[in-house]
């Protein structure tokens, strides 16, 4: 591999496997359908617990094991935004910044979540703590705005209260 | 007209202990499954029709008839597959429902799967809702060792089986074949329709799909009867409905009323008023982001409901009620509808794909001052370009919106034009 090209990093990132209890977890959730092509969602989602993302390595291995090719694997991943493809910082904020979101003041908690972190959405931290992104509607409308922090809801969000949060996050 | 004497779907939501299946048993829950398991499938189907109940995902479908279009004599398995996949912008009230009170959610579904023969019961939930996922996970396991769930249910022969399953981040997999091709594990394409789901839907098997507040009336409907559901709104327009109240509104949220319950109403007496009451109401969303915009004066006299907003050349769609005050620039909020579907076409079809895309960034445009004489003729035509040329109805979701926009606030837009800005931001700067 040419260490030279920028795109080594992703190349290291992408030869890691899953292990051998995430892959049994695989092999559970196939038996869970009718058809184990329907495990496929379900077995990317246990790839990224384990991963952090759906590394290359580990979509060839579910490929395997649904029965398809790596590229339809790699098609499904990004269609959805909830799969990453490269490592992401260990607090993934998704602010939403649909119509009302927007509404209730989510400019001007995007400017301070990106000054704040010294970052723009779509990047990472230089540390790996945070990845910021902006989203589509997060159905949380009643208590915007809101963000998605990994798998919890933040809502009813006051510059005040997602200093807080944030701070409160290693 | 309009408010409930009762509260119906939402009347346990404020137990806190009303996820635990004791709890919930305690207060009902599950007393109508047993009940219907008593009954004939097709009484449970006729009570469903003659109650008036349509669908509360977005189309507004009669629930009953839809039931009556799968097939009775196929020998292939049949599901029922629960749209848990809310994501129309400025909607959150199945969240809520499966959050605060998934036994009456399962309960729904488990009588609508018995009245159709259905021996699995799919719910598929969006990625993002994992309190919801995990809540609903619990019950689901809690109402098998009770019986509820699993072979011969209650003693009564019939077996059935549940799967939770996580959908990643896709408004477009809200869109029922779009679904069912994200449940086999591909890319949330939407199907050509024919043939439809009762025919040929999930493994090419007989299905249908319904929403999760839809599904949630059918245990009232039983107990009450369908005369009791007729009876609450106005003919053809039935029922309680959770309507969602966000924006520039003093208290957002869900609020059950009878449907047709007036904008007013909602607005004014449920919802506070204003967020800042010096400011004037201009706009209203009514359904979701792909209603067509209501000005301030159309929404006077505003039964809410699927006929009247229809006919109004809006639509009730998923009772997301987005309200803007006059501090709102209508263009702008153009854009921000628009940024929505521009970001979730599914790319399938090119009139969407592409259609979505530049009519954003033509808003945009116009929006940071970019905008040329002849922009909006292009931009209606290319949203007639749209509409009704595509697989799905998403095209015509983002098109249809953008159209009201333009043709509602037709001055600001222009405005934004001559002006070379947005005369908002001009007049604060």
């Amino acid at each position: 591999m040419n260490g030279e090209l920028k795109v080594g990093i992703e190349f290291e990132h992408a030869a890691q496997g899953l292990g051998e209890s995430t892959l049994k977890e695989i092999d559970r959730a196939i038996a869970r359908y009718p058809r184990k092509e329907s495990a496929l969602l379900p077995a990317l989602w246990l790839a990224q617990q384990e991963q952090g993302f759906c590394s290359l390595e580990a979509q060839k291995q579910i490929a395997e094991k649904i029965g398809v090719s790596p590229a339809f694997v790699a098609g499904v991943v990004s269609f959805y935004t909830m799969f990453h493809t490269r490592p992401v910082g260990r607090h993934v904020v998704d602010l939403c910044t649909t119509v009302s979101c927007w509404l209730r003041g989510s400019d001007d908690l995007l400017s301070q979540l990106e000054r704040k972190l010294g970052i723009k959405a779509g990047e990472t931290t230089r540390d790996g703590r945070f990845t910021l992104r902006t989203v589509e509607c997060l159905g949380s409308c009643g208590t915007a705005p809101m963000c998605q922090i990994n798998e919890d809801y933040h809502e009813d969000l006051t510059f005040k209260k997602i200093d807080t949060i944030l701070d409160g996050l290693k | 007209m309009g408010a409930l004497t009762e509260k119906v779907l939402t009347r346990n939501l404020h137990h806190a202990d009303q996820p635990d299946i004791d709890a919930a048993v305690g207060r009902g829950a599950y007393r109508q499954l047993a009940r219907a398991l008593t009954m004939e499938r097709d009484a449970i189907v006729e009570e469903v029709k003659k109650s008036g109940l349509r669908g509360r995902g977005g189309a507004g479908f009669p629930c009953g008839l839809k039931w009556t279009f799968m097939p009775k004599d196929s020998p292939k398995p049949r599901y029922l597959v629960v749209n848990c996949d809310e994501s129309e912008p400025g909607t959150f009230k199945d969240r809520l429902l499966i959050e605060r009170d998934p036994h009456m959610c399962l309960e729904g579904f488990l009588i609508s799967a018995y009245a159709m023969r259905a021996s699995l019961i799919f719910i598929y939930i969006r990625g993002e809702f994992v309190l919801g996922h995990n809540t609903l996970a619990r019950a689901i396991e809690q109402a098998r060792a009770k019986g509820y769930i699993g072979g011969n249910v209650l003693g009564s022969g019939w077996d059935i089986d549940v799967i939770l399953h996580r959908g990643a981040g896709a408004y477009i997999c809200g869109e029922e074949t779009a679904l069912m091709e994200s449940l086999e594990g591909k890319r949330g394409y939407p199907r050509l329709k024919p043939p439809f789901p009762a025919s040929y839907g999930v493994y090419g098997n007989p299905t249908t799909i319904n929403n999760v507040e839809t599904l949630c009336c059918v245990p009232f409907i039983l107990e009450r009867g369908s005369a009791w559901f007729a009876g609450i709104g106005r003919e053809k327009n039935t029922g309680p409905k959770l309507y969602c109240l966000s924006g520039h509104v003093k208290r957002p949220g869900v609020y059950e009323a009878e449907v047709g319950i007036p904008f007013m109403r909602l607005f004014g007496e449920l919802g506070g008023g204003l967020l800042d009451p010096k400011r004037k109401l201009k706009a209203v969303i009514p359904g979701g982001s792909s209603a067509a915009v209501m000005t301030a004066s159309e929404c006077d006299d505003l039964p809410m409901d699927f006929d009247t907003l229809m006919a109004r050349g809006s639509m009730l769609g998923s009772a997301g009620v987005m309200v803007m005050d006059d501090s709102v620039c209508m263009v702008r909020a153009c854009e921000r509808v628009l940024k929505f579907y521009a970001h979730e076409s599914c790319g399938q079809c090119t009139p969407c794909r592409v259609g979505a895309d530049w009519i954003h960034r033509t808003v945009a445009r116009i929006e940071a001052g970019g905008g040329k004489q002849g922009d909006l003729e292009t931009l209606v035509s290319v949203c007639d370009g749209m509409i009704g040329k595509t697989i799905c109805v998403f095209a015509d979701a983002a098109a249809l919106p953008a159209k009201s926009f333009v043709a509602k606030f037709r001055d600001e837009f222009n405005d934004h034009i001559s002006l070379k800005t947005c005369p908002m931001r001009a007049g604060k700067a």
